[in-house]
């Protein structure tokens, strides 16, 4: 195999074995890089540099006989919306092309920690606002394993540099799907952990109570690798916190699982569904017990709260974005206020813009009621679906996405048919629960992921079904 | 559903610029958005608390004590700003001047 295709471990073993060193692994990956970014366009910043200078380092600590850390050298790519120190962090847009990060988030002061070797940002739609990273003001990234076709998004540049091996694994960030659905299209492993399990301190804000850094790998195991280096409480994150939940023994042949009626109708592509099907069919085959549920409110009602809520939110975060403390700046304007306002109208993109307005819209007097409170109502609603489906079951299991990976273009002329391809997974982060997307088969040759969700801080029970589901 | 004059009332809170055209093609994407939304309306959620949080977890504070950022810190952020002045960012007049 080649070595940019290991898995963490074989990569963590391959370099305490010295079967080759940090720099050759990174040179390789690099070289990979060169030679497929410019199509597939996972990463919008090479750090190539940083990059073998921290090769170099972990080379002196193998050679001096040192303990290597877990992540010690494993090369990864972090989504254009988390904060690195002194490296540009552009969230794909215009309004922050020439800003450079000041500090480091949170995850990667861990990762740092763990010595993971950066290999640099990718791709995503403009402030992670979109389902297929063509909003990104940059260029869209391309499907690995179809050039034709979108790498899903938001986080679409570190599903296809994962896919494509261009990294060994890396992060990206779900508000909606947005780990989810690229990691499905592109064939590989994402994770959405519980809301506030993984800080946020240096994520860009898009909608911050349903924002969630997770990590995005080749196999489940590397997943759970990445998560628990990630996780738990962080101080400057007054909204993040974790459970350890007692490390019960699991057994398939005791697993609960629950199939919601309501996301096998309409919309789904028969395909789709008869592989989901297969899938659920073959875990029971090993012992599974599964049975029907319902969620009521979780697919379209879903859609349509989380497309208040989410703009709303999204409308507040980005009031900082004004041409004044950093980012593009419309000068040639007669006052303070056209600054504002002419700045916003150049440095955003159109999904952008499409969202602060609807979010200001809902916000606005004589609407908040209506709209905002409203779903705010239906999303006691949806938690309450899911509190109530998990007395009966350990996991939920759906399709993550509808459809297959779409053709570049097909949807970014119609807003609606584009929010359409979430319409599984925005109930999740309404809800802050977790789940995961695993392979689960092809149609065409294209890849199709299954959703599994979880009951909050259970990222162990999804991990290990979804370890049974990879291996089916 | 949204009219042309909603957008304009809506860009101007939002403190977005936006062209004629720009505000015509809002209007009829925003109204497309808004009918999907309007699904809501289904739902009696006369008797439903609102949920702003998805968990309960109450405020967490911490003493009030300032932390220094480094010297080097704040001439980076300093030089992030689009127009400054010694150790200040500049932005254009707010009140005009009376002669």
């Amino acid at each position: 195999m080649e070595i940019q295709n290991l898995t963490i471990k074989a990569i963590h073993q391959g370099l305490r074995n010295k079967d080759f060193s940090a720099t050759e692994l990174v040179e390789s990956f690099l070289k990979r890089i060169e030679e497929e970014n410019k199509e597939i366009f996972a990463y919008i910043f090479i750090d190539q540099e940083g990059a073998l200078q921290q090769a170099k380092e972990i080379d002196q600590l193998i050679a001096q006989g040192r303990e290597l850390p877990v992540l010690g050298g494993i090369p990864f790519a972090v989504k254009d919306n988390i904060l690195v120190k002194d490296l540009p962090c552009t969230a794909g847009s215009k309004i922050l092309e020439n800003y450079i990060a000041l500090y480091d988030a949170t995850v990667i002061k861990k990762l740092k920690n763990q010595k993971a070797v950066l290999l640099g940002k990718t791709n995503l739609d403009e402030f992670a606002m979109g389902s297929s990273t063509e909003y990104s003001a940059f260029g869209p990234t391309r499907n690995p394993l179809d050039k034709e076709r979108v790498a899903g998004g938001s986080s679409g540049g570190s599903a296809a540099a994962v896919s494509a091996g261009l990294a060994a694994f890396a992060l990206g960030s779900d508000t909606g799907g947005s780990i989810r659905q690229p990691a499905s299209f592109c064939g590989v492993v994402g994770l959405k952990p519980t809301y506030g399990a993984v800080s946020r301190f240096g994520l860009i804000a898009m909608a911050s109570s349903l924002d969630q850094i997770g990590p995005i790998t080749r196999t489940v195991q590397d997943a759970r690798t990445v998560f628990n280096i990630i996780k738990g409480k962080d101080p400057l994150d007054s909204t993040s916190f974790w459970i350890e939940k007692s490390d019960s023994k699991f057994n398939i042949k005791e697993l609960r699982a629950g199939i919601p009626k309501e996301f096998f109708v309409k919309g789904i592509d028969p395909r789709i569904e008869k592989l989901t099907t297969e899938s659920i069919k073959r875990l029971e085959n090993e012992g599974a017990k599964i049975q029907e549920i319902s969620l009521p409110h979780c697919t379209d009602y879903a859609l349509a709260t989380y497309h208040i809520i989410m703009p709303s939110e999204a409308s507040s975060n980005l009031a900082r974005y004004d041409g004044i403390k950093y980012g593009l700046s419309v000068q040639e304007s007669n006052d303070l206020k056209e600054v504002y306002s002419r700045s916003r109208q150049q440095g955003f993109g159109q999904e952008v813009r499409r969202r602060i307005m609807l979010g200001t819209f809902a916000l606005s007097a004589g609407y908040y009621d209506a709209y905002y409170l409203r779903a705010q109502k239906v999303r006691t609603l949806i938690r309450e679906d899911f509190r109530k489906a998990f007395e009966k079951v350990d996991v939920i299991l759906t399709p993550t996405s509808p459809t297959l990976p779409f053709k570049i273009g097909e949807k970014t002329k119609d807003p609606l048919s584009m929010y359409l391809s979430d319409i599984f997974m925005t109930a999740v982060n309404l809800a802050g629960i977790p789940a995961l997307s695993v392979p689960s088969g092809k149609v065409e040759n294209l890849p199709v992921g299954i959703q599994i969700i979880g009951k909050p801080f259970e990222e162990e029970m999804i991990l290990k079904v979804g370890e049974v589901v990879e291996k089916l | 559903m949204i009219t042309k004059k909603e957008v304009q009332h809506i860009a101007k809170l939002a403190r977005l610029n936006m062209t004629p055209r720009e505000e015509e093609r809002f209007a009829k994407e925003l109204s497309s958005i808004l009918k999907y939304i309007e699904k809501l309306k289904e739902i009696d959620t006369s008797k439903v608390e609102p949920t702003s949080h998805p968990f309960e977890i109450k405020n967490v504070m911490r003493k009030d004590i300032p932390r220094c950022s480094d010297i080097e810190t704040v001439q980076k952020l300093l030089k992030a700003a689009p127009l400054r002045e010694k150790t200040y960012i500049k932005v254009k007049a707010i009140l005009k001047h009376s002669e």
